[in-house]
């Protein structure tokens, strides 16, 4: 009987978050003057504190670009650092306006949480390292390996399922923290050292010697890390989600933060609807017709965007995932039109 | 008669000095090192163990240690050993978080009144206590929270999520400290009072909060409270922590203070009884002075272990000392293999002078008020 009523209570206030959430966001953001935006507390390359304590990263940008196309100013953003644990309650209880921090798009993330998916900021998917004088060029020689690996985590599921899936032996090496297995590797108890690709570059750099360790072209699992928002405001599911495809299309059409001026003259359409200067396309998602000139303008294109933040912590975006589909990547923007 | 004895010698012998061996330096040794053959396999143990560990925590921290540098490059050399350049170059972020540049001022004044008025109020000698408790305990929250806050006579804005570092470390612990204190001893005093309501009310509160991590109390507030409170409705989550630390702490204080309160005799009661007083005066005039004094070493243990517990709010997301050290130990232009390690040494340098401070202060305020009681 008790029970009953705990689960009636919470549903009555979840459900009635959730109807209040169905409110306009965009008019609460507005009303507001800054978005609030959920960040990761410390994860190099994509939200992090930089040289000179301000936020910087490919997910703080993307909400940077946010804040241009609404209020066109990049500054008008205010982050909460949240954990894992804390992001998706966070987001459904209004406390951010929307949630872009490394965040793997899963069905039932999608499906159960009460949350939208609006793209894939970054594609990631873990991946291996190994020392360049092991003589291994690709996942699939590291058979009877050990592995250094961290506990509990998809990792190491992952990697069962990689080995087992190819038919090779391995000798997992467990640590409960990303820094013991770091330590390990470099101390040379395994031969290999496996977690997401992302991770995996940053982590090469805190070794003795980074040079003589190499990563491996095998990806062995999808972890696309986009921005979401929550469910029942289709207006600004849309605005998160074409803030993203600005970013993609500006890149596609050479449009960049130094030369976004002079593109407001260009012949070509795509670039003149992407710009504001033909159709009322901003209306459509309650902004103004120049919403993703100002994103430009203020935090350039995706690519400027990935040589600012994850470049540096070394990752090519050439010819991975994350480069746009001209280039054989899978960073896709519907065109606007 | 008198010269029955004859003496050759008109003066005392003087006294030969003690053999060598039971002086100086070789006797000390002999006495407290080598005394006996297990006390001397122990000294050789320990110098065996300090010529083991101590060359080589010199080389770590001093030695081999990077101080000056542009980047983590001469960090990442192999034989370097700690990267104090690192902690040099992120002092700043370390004391106060994302707070502006331009605004560190605002925390170094709070931070300069706020030392001026402690030492004041813990300087037993100077007078006009009453006046600089008032400003402390009530003027000073005010001027942190207009100063720090901002957004009035001409300041701008610093919201709370911008506070980090040791800045949001010392102003969570000071608040604990300055809310459990006073609303300990009220419960305490609740707790034994003889009215059933205000009795089980103090009880129920006590036990309830002690029963509870520290842990689970952040997390309460920062995840579930948001989804039972009205959208739009937003508390800080500065504030938020801040209540759950102050109220967790004020249970522990409460149960030091009536170890306290238990440990008076019953003719202490019954003298202020007898002298006239009322409750609140024979309180405040009898049994609290002694009761307090009694638990200083609890208090101030309490004290301590809730400015190391504060650590426990980066779990929540917010950047205090430890949080900031954390945070850039992912920085990518300082990697370097002792990057982190470091960063948490100086965290644990920070934390052990003021909780180090705070146990010396406790032992003198002990000596001080120390009135014979004990034999």
């Amino acid at each position: 009987m008790n029970k009953k009523i705990v689960t009636i209570a919470l549903g009555a206030a979840l459900s009635l978050s959730a109807s209040a959430a169905m409110a306009d966001t965009l008019e609460d953001v507005q009303a507001k003057g800054y978005l609030q935006c959920g960040v990761a507390p410390s994860t190099p390359g994509f939200a992090s504190p930089d040289e000179n304590n301000n936020w910087s990263g490919i997910d703080v940008d993307y909400c940077r670009a946010m804040a241009a196309a609404i209020f066109d100013d990049p500054e008008a953003v205010r982050f909460t650092p949240l954990t894992s644990k804390e992001r998706f309650t966070a987001l459904s209880s209004g406390e951010i306006d929307v949630l872009s921090r490394t965040t793997t798009w899963t069905m039932s993330r999608d499906t159960n949480l009460g949350i939208s998916f609006t793209g894939v900021m970054f594609y990631d998917g873990q991946g291996f390292m190994v020392p360049k004088d092991l003589g291994v060029n690709s996942a699939l020689e590291l058979s009877d390996a050990a592995v250094c690996i961290e506990a509990g985590t998809t990792t190491e599921l992952n990697a069962a399922d990689y080995f087992a899936t190819n038919g090779m032996n391995y000798n997992p090496v467990v640590f409960e923290d990303q820094d013991e297995v770091v330590k390990a590797y470099d101390d040379g108890r395994c031969d290999v050292f496996t977690t997401d690709s992302s991770a995996l570059a940053a982590e090469r750099l805190s070794l003795a010697d980074p040079d003589s360790h190499k990563i491996l072209p095998e990806i062995i699992s999808k972890e696309p890390l986009g921005p979401s928002v929550r469910q029942g405001d289709d207006l600004w599911f849309n605005i998160s989600r074409w803030v993203y495809f600005a970013l993609l299309e500006a890149e596609e059409y050479g449009v960049t933060q130094a030369n976004v001026d002079e593109m407001l003259g260009s012949e070509n359409p795509s670039v003149r609807r992407l710009l504001g200067v033909e159709g009322e396309f901003g209306k459509a998602i309650g902004l103004s017709d120049d919403w993703a000139y100002r994103i430009i303008k203020h935090t350039g294109n995706y690519g400027e965007i990935y040589e600012r933040n994850v470049t540096p912590i070394g990752i090519d975006r050439a010819g991975s995932l994350n480069d746009l589909w001209t280039r054989g990547g899978l960073q896709y923007s519907p065109p606007i039109r | 008669m008198s010269n029955k004895f004859a003496y050759v010698r008109t003066e005392m012998a003087q006294a030969m000095p003690p053999p060598v061996t039971q002086t100086g330096v070789v006797g000390w040794m002999r006495k407290n090192l080598f005394s006996d053959i297990p006390n001397t396999i122990m000294t050789l143990l320990a110098f065996a163990f300090l010529v083991w560990t101590v060359p080589t925590l010199y080389n770590f921290l001093i030695g081999n240690a990077i101080f000056v540098a542009e980047d983590g490059t001469p960090c990442r050399a192999p034989e370097a050993g700690a990267c104090w350049a690192y902690v040099i170059d992120r002092f700043d972020f370390y004391i106060y978080g994302f707070y502006p540049e331009s605004e560190y001022w605002r925390p170094n004044l709070v931070f300069v009144v706020a030392a001026a008025l402690i030492t004041h109020l813990l300087w037993p000698e100077l007078p006009f206590k009453g006046i600089s408790a008032i400003a402390f305990f009530v003027g000073l929250p005010i001027f942190a929270v207009i100063l720090l806050n901002g957004g009035s006579f001409g300041l701008p804005q610093v919201t709370t999520e911008k506070w980090g570092g040791l800045m949001l470390t010392l102003i969570i612990a000071s608040v604990g400290i300055v809310v459990s204190l006073p609303l300990g001893v009220v419960l305490a005093l609740g707790r034994r009072s003889h009215m059933p309501f205000v009795k089980y009310v103090s009880i129920a509160f006590i036990e309830l909060w002690r029963a509870v991590p520290l842990i689970t109390v952040l997390f309460m507030a920062s995840v579930m409270l948001p989804l039972f409170l009205p959208e739009g409705t937003t508390i800080d989550k500065i504030l938020r922590a801040l209540v759950g630390v102050a109220l967790f702490q004020t249970a522990y204080m409460a149960e030091v203070v009536r170890g306290g309160l238990q440990a008076l005799p019953k003719g202490q009661y019954e003298a202020a009884h007898a002298l006239g007083l009322n409750y609140f005066k024979s309180m405040y005039f009898i049994i609290l002075p002694q009761a307090l004094k009694h638990v200083i070493p609890g208090i101030v243990n309490s004290f301590i272990s809730l400015f190391k517990d504060t650590s426990l709010v980066s779990i929540v997301g917010l950047f205090d000392l430890l949080g900031t050290v954390q945070a850039t130990s992912a920085l990518v232009e300082w990697k370097a293999p002792h990057q982190a390690t470091t960063g948490y040494l100086f965290a644990a340098a920070v934390f052990w002078i003021f909780c180090f401070g705070m146990s010396r202060y406790s032992i003198y305020m002990e000596r001080r008020l120390d009135t014979g009681h004990k034999e």
